[in-house]
């Protein structure tokens, strides 16, 4: 049984805690949340220069070539510094689509821009409330132009390429569109954690070429939330960790009745119980892991299974955070709502933990 | 990442295999061995002691013990893999688990040699079947609140008081017993650790009747039993390290949080199986998302059971994920069963086989699970277990800190018996 990150998986996350903890502090995120910037451009080029963002980028595009084991360890140091930049949209979803679904060609044309971080890349397909699979797509690609508008769009105000899905004839497709084109009109929009933007993204006949040579349709879409997910699910199994260290310093440095409130069981329990929750997302994050490592056909499942373990874990950490703190943990100047943002808006971009769970049942009936 | 063994522990599952197929049937799909409960048959008791004889013949008993006491050395892992393995044969369960996986342990940690020499062996061959008493009727979570007395008189000790929750306590041969030395020390402080044959004069065994109509337990009353002081296994007022002992050594076998009963394929089935207003209640949206909850937490279970394999595997102590397997398991187990009676609509107050779904397998697991939240630490010491010695939170104030046992506060409860 060998059921764990290797010594070097292992040496690099420790080294990204290292960076993150000097060069991502909690104030960073802050900064970024109480100012206009969409996100923390010194942290994206410092992280760029290190090659993260090409980590599971083939070396011929200018990546480390590295596996997604690997991504996935620097995921979850990411989730746990909550840094405020567009490494999920750019690599686990605008690269992974591009990887997954993209011509040579355009692989060419994209992934070393994504690799470097000179460009940011997104991945959008919502168009209105609600889950909603091809169905929901209203957005159409044909003769090279897109036409369409989609909301939210993560990081949408400050990247240069979005991968879209839209209908291509009967069939759905992903679309590479230049965001820095012709036709294409972006609004920001309020985002529920400002460390982490939103855009509305309106085509209006911007040049744009399908992934592929075909509509791949919806399964390779699918199979791109599916890798995502399991990415995402260990940045928010990072975060989760991170709330819940903290919240466990704090509870063992306040003193009520004349003890610490650590040393009440209503506080132990309830803390225990976190800690239980994290723990078993982990897990299942790990089983992800390592079926999107080898392309197994179990990641359907094991991507559903971590990813609501995961939405689960981080929104329960989160809420737990601000209620042990208290009433300071509802002020502004604590940092609790950081983690309470962020947790809903890593569930909202691929959808929440229901979803996934519908998704579970439906693929272990398939 | 993968789930594939080390060469060394491919050899190993190889050559347990090897001796497994030459002397056991392999279980078939589908098909489960018998439970514990197989004890309460006619020759239950017997097949279970043949078959651990064989093993120990060929040296496939209690392989984790020295070498010197008739284990092989083997290491935690290789542990899993031999468990792993006897699994899939049509073996009798192993009744022994109580001696060979904690009172075994304790004597050779604490024990004398002339102990180690008379009882290590026979308990290795299911010769002789041990019994833990350890709660009392007032001393469960607060075991070391125990009242059972233990006088000196002479070479021996005279024990008087009552033990309960003794499983197997009415075929068991020796029984490990804690008792309450120096009523004048502190609550732990005056505890002494003894072997007691269980079929001395003055032993009364009582079955108690769980909620599910099975009696797995016992209560059992000691009146003037007489126990050499040969038989002392701790120091005189030294016994709760070696209870420690033990009940660590009880967690290690517990936290598998298996068992058999229902899992969650049955529940799918069950799901397929059963009609809410003309449609599967497979098909209904809010059934779909408990079965997903369900299956992610179970699975979880498994894969942190992995992480603790491949610690173990790679030669370390398993992290603090290892402890969380009963906490998990057994609520999980009740939930499941709640909700499957619920899908059975009416039919879920039946309970019998012929009639239930599933022949009353769920209904089976509602009574039997609220049991294994409490056996072998209830939910709540878990917590506290986690809380304080996972996570480092402060341990709970005690009201009876310093203070010599006789001077507790005990409640209306246990003052009136």
């Amino acid at each position: 049984m060998n059921f764990d990150f290797s010594d070097d998986q292992k040496l690099l996350r420790k080294t990204a805690r290292e960076y993150l903890t000097e060069h991502a502090p909690l104030s960073l995120c802050r900064a970024v949340l109480e100012s206009d910037a969409a996100y923390s451009d010194t942290l994206w080029k410092g992280i760029a220069q290190l090659g993260w963002l090409g980590t599971a980028i083939p070396e011929e595009y200018g990546g480390a070539g590295f596996g997604r084991l690997e991504l996935a360890a620097l995921a979850e140091e990411l989730g746990y510094a909550l840094a405020p930049i567009p490494f999920s949209s750019s690599i686990y979803l605008a690269s992974e689509a591009l990887q997954l679904a993209g011509s040579a060609a355009q692989q060419r044309q994209y992934l070393p821009k994504l690799a470097s971080g000179e460009w940011i890349g997104t991945f959008t397909h919502a168009e209105q409330p609600g889950a909603h699979g091809a169905a929901g797509v209203a957005t159409t690609f044909k003769n090279g132009k897109l036409n369409g508008t989609k909301i939210p769009v993560a990081d949408g105000e400050i990247a240069q390429l979005a991968v879209v899905t839209a209908t291509c004839g009967s069939d759905v497709g992903l679309v590479a569109v230049d965001l820095t084109g012709t036709g294409v009109h972006r609004q920001s929009v309020r985002s529920i954690d400002p460390s982490r933007s939103l855009a509305t993204l309106r085509f209006d006949g911007a040049p744009a070429q399908l992934l592929g040579d075909a509509a791949t349709g919806w399964a390779v879409v699918q199979k791109l939330l599916d890798r995502a997910a399991v990415l995402m699910a260990f940045e928010q199994v990072g975060s989760a960790t991170r709330a819940f260290e903290m919240t466990r310093e704090y509870t063992l440095g306040r003193y009520a009745f004349g003890r610490s409130i650590a040393s009440f069981q209503a506080i132990k329990h309830r803390l225990a119980d976190l800690y239980v929750e994290i723990e078993l997302a982990r897990s299942n994050c790990y089983y992800g892991a390592w079926a999107l490592g080898n392309d197994a056909p179990e990641l359907g499942v094991a991507a559903c299974g971590a990813r609501a373990s995961a939405s689960d874990a981080f929104e329960l950490a989160s809420k737990e955070m601000i209620q042990l703190h208290g009433g300071v943990g509802y002020t502004w100047e604590f940092d609790c709502h950081l983690f309470y943002r962020r947790s809903k808006w890593l569930a909202a971009a691929l959808g929440s933990a229901n979803h996934w769970r519908e998704q579970l049942i439906q693929r272990l009936e398939a | 990442m993968d789930f594939n063994d080390t060469p060394e522990e491919a050899a190993f599952r190889a050559q347990a295999r090897a001796w497994l197929d030459a002397n056991a049937e392999r279980l078939q799909p589908g098909e489960r061995a018998a439970g514990v409960e197989m004890r309460a048959e006619p020759g239950g008791i017997k097949r279970a002691q043949e078959w651990q004889a064989k093993k120990a013949d060929a040296g496939w008993a209690c392989i984790t013990w020295p070498k010197d006491y008739g284990g092989r050395g083997a290491t935690a892992i290789q542990s899993v893999i031999w468990n792993q393995e006897e699994a899939r044969y049509k073996t009798p369960p192993n009744i022994f688990g109580i001696g060979q996986g904690m009172l075994g342990p304790t004597i050779m940690v604490h024990g004398g040699d002339e102990q180690k020499q008379r009882y290590l062996r026979p308990m290795l061959r299911g010769e002789e079947i041990w019994c833990q008493l350890f709660s009392e009727p007032s001393a469960g979570s607060d075991l070391a609140g125990l009242r059972t007395s233990a006088v000196r008189d002479g070479d021996d000790w005279v024990i008087n008081g009552q033990k309960i929750w003794t499983t197997g306590a009415q075929y068991c041969k020796w029984g490990m017993i804690v008792c309450r030395t120096d009523p004048n020390a502190e609550k732990h402080k005056g505890i002494t650790y003894f072997i007691v044959d269980m079929q001395s004069p003055g032993i009364d065994i009582r079955p108690i009747r769980q909620i599910n109509g099975m009696s797995g337990f016992n209560e059992v009353f000691y009146t003037d039993v007489r126990v050499s002081d040969r038989n002392r296994v701790s120091g005189v007022n030294e016994g709760w390290r070696a209870a420690l002992t033990t009940l660590m050594n009880e967690r290690h076998s517990i936290g598998g949080g298996g068992g058999g009963g229902p899992d969650f394929k049955d529940l799918i089935q069950l799901a397929k199986d059963t009609q809410l207003d003309g449609h599967r209640a497979f098909d209904d949206h809010a059934v779909r998302q408990r079965l997903a909850s369900f299956y992610i937490r179970s699975k979880g279970l498994q894969y942190t059971s992995y992480r603790t394999q491949t610690a173990l595997s790679r030669g370390q102590t398993p992290g603090p994920e290892s402890s969380i397997g009963k906490l998990v398991g057994a609520p999980l187990r009740q939930e499941m069963a709640i909700f499957a009676l619920d899908l059975e609509g009416a039919a879920g107050a039946i309970l019998d086989r012929a009639l239930a779904p599933q022949e009353a397998a769920w209904q089976q697991s509602f009574l039997g699970s609220p049991g294994l939240r409490l056996a072998g630490g209830t939910d709540e010491i878990l917590r506290n277990i986690i809380a304080e010695r996972v996570l480092g939170l402060p341990p709970e104030i005690r009201a009876d800190k310093g203070m010599a046992f006789k001077d507790v506060p005990t409640g209306p409860r246990n003052s009136d018996k």
